[in-house]
């Protein structure tokens, strides 16, 4: 007889007789970054000395931390901005893993000091470390990341996590540096120890989360924060909907079989809720305390302060997101396209993001917009000039494929 | 393994043990206790009422006789299941000899 079992998450249920109010708390430790990626919609500088006066300080961290921890949260998501760029990250880390947290860290891996990957191999974060793949030498890297040494530095950081053991999985942006190199890409990721799958990509880029310039140096505002400059960038290196499709699809027979699936359970309108997805069934913090209903979303009035006081999570959870989630559109276009558009399973329309593109949160994203159709097509689901809004029968073309 | 029942034993230093939703969850702290990602340690309902009284301070005998009102069971059930968790746990490396 075995008094103790040991579980894995996800295969087998832990919770006997009832869910705790969170299961992860998703913290962004900072804005600020030692990269400046073309396509970033949050980063700030590394030296952006404001923006570090107003993050959280280590004792903020560590109150949301120790709320979530007893609001039965598993595990936290330390991301950024760079966490590793905190001074106070070592510190975070271990009081994280102290309240019985496992840590899920998002990491560029640039600042992976022997100091860090000794202390990932020593207290392990339970959770695999991500490291962001931008580029598979100093020209692409360093173009997409706007430093000059940086790609030494990621592969010294990653090298580091190796000779110590620590497991962890890369992920790639696909910009126009590193489409060129997937192929070397997928081979080193497939050496590595935890990857037991082909990397995941992001390729539709958001544009600016804040709608702000992010202060680059690459790109300094011509009058006062000037962002529509920065998604300028961020548009210009975002894919194509149609090459975007056509590297989803590159193996056609697993690419049509994943579909297959996904469509006969995603595919409906969605009407005129605004949040048909998880929004709000968990928590964000920001870097400067504010509770977010998902990462992306940060249109002012759907956060909640944790600086109002003790106990923010919990109204956030139990009061504010609720009723958030019952916001329902009001766009008359949001309402004529996106409420009776069957493909919503398809698209990455949502508040945030629209949120992000036009300042509200029910304006239709027109990129997103032409991505779903373009897949849409490609599945057989529409034919050429078809808008999938005007489609009557669209359990009919479901079907088909 | 041979566990004694005068000897007192604690939770050890490299877990942490976290009550949430009625279960008794033991996260390892430090390498070489359960370092998979995804995985986690739970106790069976056995294991939690026991679990509760390892605190550094009672011995095991002193355990098993505490535990005997609150259950019904046949004579020496208990103190077996005492020293069988006990064992399980040292071996482990989540509980630690006082």
């Amino acid at each position: 007889m075995s008094y103790v079992t040991r579980r894995k998450l996800g295969e087998q249920p832990l919770w006997q007789h009832g869910q705790p109010l969170l299961g992860r708390l998703d913290i962004e430790l900072t804005e600020r970054c030692d990269n400046d990626c073309v396509h970033c919609c949050i980063c700030l500088p590394e030296h952006d000395e404001a923006a570090r006066r107003r993050e959280m300080s280590t004792a903020q961290v560590q109150a949301v931390l120790t709320e979530a921890a007893a609001l039965g949260a598993l595990a936290v998501r330390f991301t950024g901005g760079e966490p590793l760029i905190r001074d106070d990250f070592e510190e975070l880390y271990l009081f994280a893993r102290r309240l019985g947290l496992k840590v899920m860290l998002f990491t560029n891996a640039r600042g992976v000091t022997p100091r860090i990957a000794d202390l990932l191999a020593r207290v392990p974060p339970l959770e695999l470390v991500e490291v962001s793949v931008y580029g598979m030498s100093g020209r692409t890297y360093d173009g997409a990341s706007r430093r000059r040494g940086s790609y030494d530095e990621f592969r010294r950081g990653v090298e580091l996590l190796l000779e110590r053991g620590v497991r962890f999985v890369v992920k790639g942006a696909l910009l126009p540096g590193l489409a060129g190199e997937v192929a070397e890409f997928e081979e080193w990721a497939a050496t590595l120890p935890a990857m037991d799958k082909p990397p995941g990509y992001s390729m539709f880029f958001d544009l600016r989360g804040r709608r702000d310039c992010g202060g680059s140096a690459a790109e300094p505002p011509a009058a006062g924060c000037d962002f529509e400059r920065r998604n300028e960038t961020i548009r210009r290196v975002r894919l194509s909907p149609a090459d975007g499709v056509r590297f989803l699809s590159r193996d056609r027979e697993r690419y049509l079989k994943d579909m297959r699936e996904f469509c006969s359970k995603f595919m409906r309108p969605p009407g005129d809720t605004l949040f048909s997805c998880g929004a709000g069934h968990g928590a964000c913090v920001d870097a400067y305390g504010a509770v977010q209903a998902c990462l992306p979303l940060r249109a002012p009035d759907t956060v909640v302060s944790l600086r109002d006081e003790p106990g923010s999570l919990r109204y956030a959870l139990t009061e504010a997101f609720p009723r958030l989630r019952e916001a329902r559109a009001t766009n008359p276009e949001y309402l004529r396209r996106c409420a009776v558009c069957f493909l919503k399973g398809l698209c990455e329309q949502c508040p945030a993001k629209s949120w992000a593109e036009s300042g509200t949160l029910d304006t239709p994203v027109e990129y997103l917009c032409e991505v779903a159709h373009e897949q849409a097509r490609d599945l057989g689901l529409l034919e050429p000039g078809e808008s999938a809004w005007q489609i009557e029968d669209w359990k009919g073309r479901v079907e088909r494929i | 393994m041979n566990i004694a029942a005068d000897a007192v034993y604690k939770p050890s230093d490299d877990v942490v043990a976290r009550e949430i939703e009625g279960e008794i969850i033991i996260v390892p702290l430090v390498a070489g206790i359960g370092d998979m990602e995804d995985e986690l340690f739970t106790l069976n309902d056995t294991g939690k009422a026991i679990w509760d009284k390892l605190d550094g301070q009672r011995s095991l005998a002193d355990v098993v006789t505490e535990l005997s009102p609150e259950f019904e069971a046949e004579d020496g059930a208990i103190e077996r299941d005492v020293l069988g968790l006990v064992a399980e746990l040292v071996q482990r490396k989540m509980l630690v000899a006082v």
